[in-house]
């Protein structure tokens, strides 16, 4: 993302709207600038402040008059007054951290919007983690700290050694050099993104032993972690086999997302074609 | 939607926060969707949600790219619902917010009722997602738990700014902004109600619940951790 100097009349209403904190106003050339570094491509700035078409010169008139009277300027803090920001053409590899940050950015991979698959809350039609397997999210970066590929790399190498398989259809799967090591491509290493989901799935029996090795592997990674963990009910609608477990690991169970199982495959079925029939 | 999971907060922190969400599966159950899509959140309108969306164009509450310096004083601060339900072109989540226990129980009914064949998901404490259930009659398939924020914790805002941030799964919502609104409401420069707006704007899928964020900036008001 880029703020245009011409237009942009260092109102600071954006240093604000930054969730990685990434845009302040340079003092020497007293415009909001984006540092690079930072800078997830989100763009919370582009899509979420509201624009106006002022003219800059007008607005920075108006604005040093009203700092010389020491007057406080009070304008809607969620508006770029002169629509400074300007998308960039991103390349690789910079394009992942779109892809990874900006909701509205859609995996090509996987065809879905966001940071990871589709874990439980399509459960019910896709039968993705069965009964007697818990599926982990472990979620880097949120909310508002970011995390380096790099970091993350460190949790998916941890888990490949442990024999953990990958969720195969997840976007951070997509992007592993090696999916039996759990190496990252080496070029995606040095960007940041806004947050991204390591998705696994075990057998309910190593359940804690994948919550110690993610509070081991997460001392060495310089951001937060958001620990999701999916299940099945039984027959009742009830899990008493995973939630126990957790308690005993100390966890205070509270908010929970809950597939209520209304789902139906309704998808007509694909006629199988000549080359998958058997050869008699 | 792991979006509407790590909500901050204890369990009565969330009685006024009941996500119902509509998922259509690639390959599943997403042909022809996007009617049932439609359908869902026209269901949702009798019930009064607070918030409506789809991932894709935002929720009841967006950013306008056509301001004049008139919107300083006067601006359409209404959520457009209908808006929200018209703009659904793709299949993909679509999610209504209801800020009260009886709404989210009569809606969860009505849409089993519809049958409309999509994942329905609710997110909310545990113990009001079972409630809900039992009143629709409803046996839960699966269930997705929040174990929380771990690791460096200490870059993390205070927990107002957090409940407030948490509520735009996505991180659209800035601890910065949040922590802006919720001192120019302890100025008196805005009133809950305008600084909700705000807010409300930046989160782009339409689950941010601008009632549960009012009550927490009126908390702040006085009380700020």
């Amino acid at each position: 993302m880029k703020i245009n100097p011409d237009k942009c009349v260092a109102c600071g209403n954006c240093t604000y709207v930054c969730p990685v904190g990434a845009i302040y106003v340079d003092p020497v050339i007293k415009r909001a600038t984006v540092d690079r570094n930072e800078c997830v491509e989100c763009y919370a700035c582009y899509n979420g402040l509201s624009t106006e078409r002022l003219n800059p010169v007008l607005v920075r008139t108006v604005r040093r008059l009203f700092q010389m009277a020491r007057l406080r300027f009070d304008p809607e803090p969620d508006i770029c007054p002169t629509s400074a920001f300007e998308p960039e053409d991103l390349q690789w590899p910079r394009v992942v951290r779109r892809a990874f940050s900006d909701p509205r950015a859609t995996h090509e991979s996987t065809g879905v919007q966001g940071r990871g698959t589709e874990e439980v809350k399509t459960n019910d039609v896709t039968q993705r983690v069965k009964r007697g397997e818990v599926g982990f999210t472990i979620e880097f970066g949120r909310p508002g700290v970011g995390v380096w590929f790099r970091d993350i790399q460190k949790m998916t190498q941890a888990l490949a050694k442990a024999n953990v398989p990958f969720e195969k259809k997840n976007p951070l799967t997509l992007l592993m050099s090696d999916v039996s090591t759990g190496a990252l491509r080496e070029d995606i290493l040095d960007e940041k993104i806004l947050s991204a989901i390591v998705e696994i799935k075990v057998p309910i029996e190593r359940t804690e032993e994948i919550i110690h090795l993610v509070h081991e592997v997460e001392k060495e990674i310089d951001s937060v972690v958001a620990l999701g963990v999916g299940t099945r009910c039984d027959d009742n609608g009830e899990e008493n086999v995973v939630s126990p477990i957790l308690q005993r690991l100390g966890y205070k169970l509270v908010r929970a997302k809950t597939n209520t199982g209304l789902g139906r495959i309704t998808n007509r079925l694909e006629e199988p074609s000549n080359a998958d029939a058997p050869i008699l | 939607m792991t979006n509407t999971l790590h909500r901050y907060g204890n369990e009565e922190s969330f009685y006024d926060d009941y996500v119902v969400f509509a998922s259509p599966s690639k390959g599943k159950n997403d042909e022809g969707s996007i009617p049932k899509l439609k359908k869902f959140l026209e269901m949702a309108l009798p019930f009064k949600p607070v918030n409506v969306g789809d991932p894709a164009h935002g929720g009841a509450l967006r950013p306008s790219r056509n301001q004049t310096i008139a919107s300083h004083w006067i601006r359409d601060d209404q959520p457009d619902f209908r808006a929200v339900i018209d703009g659904i072109d793709e299949p993909a989540s679509v999610s209504a917010v209801f800020d009260n226990l009886q709404t989210a129980e009569k809606f969860l009914k009505t849409v089993k009722e519809a049958d409309l064949g999509l994942c329905i998901n609710i997110s909310t404490s545990i113990a009001n997602a079972q409630k809900c259930c039992r009143f629709a009659g409803i046996a839960p398939h699966s269930i997705g738990y929040s174990l929380g924020f771990e690791g460096k914790t200490e870059k993390l805002p205070n927990t107002q700014i957090l409940a407030l941030t948490t509520m735009c799964g996505h991180g659209m919502v800035s601890s910065s902004l949040a922590k802006k609104m919720i001192d120019w409401v302890k100025e008196g420069r805005r009133t809950p109600e305008e600084a909700v707006v705000y807010l409300t704007r930046f989160c782009s899928c339409g689950i941010f619940n601008p009632s549960r964020a009012k009550r927490i900036l009126e908390a702040a008001r006085t009380k700020m951790e």
